[in-house]
């Protein structure tokens, strides 16, 4: 059974409360479709969990397979910097048919936030080094695709539409 | 499940087809690390494909001077389509014929499908198993096994 072996820490980008009963961790590829499938299945989760559930998100750009997972991870580790982390992850979710450097500089206007500055750290690679230790900090926990999700600690295997995920969360939580 | 090689034997000496006009023996390799990934077949679906997050994970394994080789009954023309497809940064090796002959003298052929296990050897720099796993068909194994084993070889000079 793969285990976490990153727990969730301050670099995080989290929703909820560290004293939700379930922690769910999620490891995704912007440009990856199951992701992009799973995103509202996540939403719908928090909904209807509320304060039981906290909810991480980190990044395992598959970017051999995905020309644009990389820049999209580090744009959102842009916006995080900006206070605008889940802004933007839902953004580039929502457009993902259409992911391009372009897009990236509209969706950062559109948060209020500078092309011009986004630009100049994706030419510098400012967010990499941080894409990078999410994605080996994964390789070590056992993902093996994306998305893959850790329910308090533990991999889920398996499908991950909403109400697989409802029933292996609801006991782990108990 | 196929029983495959334990930790502490030799591996069998091989020589498959990378290419169509090209081929690689294990011994070539003697020196450093070898991971050999038995699997299935190409062309599994896109974003749990194994071979593709290991061509992610390339980096790590070569930060112990793992060379890692793909091997599946697949021939070579469709490693070749295959592996330009994902863009592969790996070799993929044809067990193509006699079919399966390198799966199974590692304990990794299944006989009723005529396919590979996902099998996966950690050979340390003699070509000695240092670390060997057998996954359920279905499940792709990750890489985390594979990086823990390396971690233990002992340190080359």
């Amino acid at each position: 059974m793969s285990t976490l072996k990153i727990p969730v820490g301050p670099e995080d980008h989290v929703q909820g409360s560290a004293d939700a009963e379930c922690t769910l961790v999620e490891y995704g590829d912007y440009e990856c479709p199951h992701c992009a499938h799973a995103d509202p299945i996540v939403k719908r989760l928090q909904r209807h969990l509320g304060k039981r559930l906290r909810f991480v998100f980190r990044n395992f750009p598959l970017s051999q397979l995905h020309p644009h997972a990389e820049a999209a991870a580090e744009t959102a580790e842009f916006a995080a910097a900006r206070g605008k982390f889940w802004e933007m992850h839902d953004l580039i979710f929502e457009n993902q048919s259409s992911l391009s450097l372009a897009l990236f500089e509209k969706l950062a206007q559109q948060l209020g936030l500078s092309s011009a500055d986004l630009l100049d750290a994706l030419n510098r690679k400012e967010y990499e080094a941080r894409v990078r230790a999410d994605f080996t900090g994964g390789v070590r926990s056992g993902v093996n695709g994306t998305p893959t999700f850790f329910i308090n600690g533990q991999r889920h295997n398996g499908p991950f539409e909403y109400e697989d995920l409802l029933a292996a969360i609801e006991p782990a939580g108990r | 499940m196929a029983a495959i090689l334990t930790p502490g034997t030799l591996a069998p000496e091989f020589s498959l087809s990378v290419t169509p006009d090209q081929k690689l023996a294990l011994r070539e390799l003697r020196g450093n690390p070898v991971i050999l990934a038995f699997y299935p077949a190409d062309w599994s679906p896109v974003c749990g494909d194994q071979m593709a997050l290991y061509n992610e994970v390339l980096p790590e394994f070569q930060k112990f001077h793992a060379e890692l080789l793909g091997i599946s009954v697949d021939g070579v023309w469709c490693h070749e389509a295959f592996a330009q497809n994902r863009k592969l940064r790996f070799p993929l090796l044809a067990d193509f014929e006699p079919k399966g002959a390198v799966a199974r003298a590692y304990g990794a052929y299944r006989d009723q499908d005529g396919i590979c296990e996902r099998a996966l050897f950690v050979l340390d720099k003699d070509g000695v198993i240092a670390w060997s796993y057998c996954s359920p068909i279905a499940v792709n194994p990750g890489a985390d096994g594979i990086l823990d084993a390396l971690e233990r070889l002992p340190k080359q000079e």
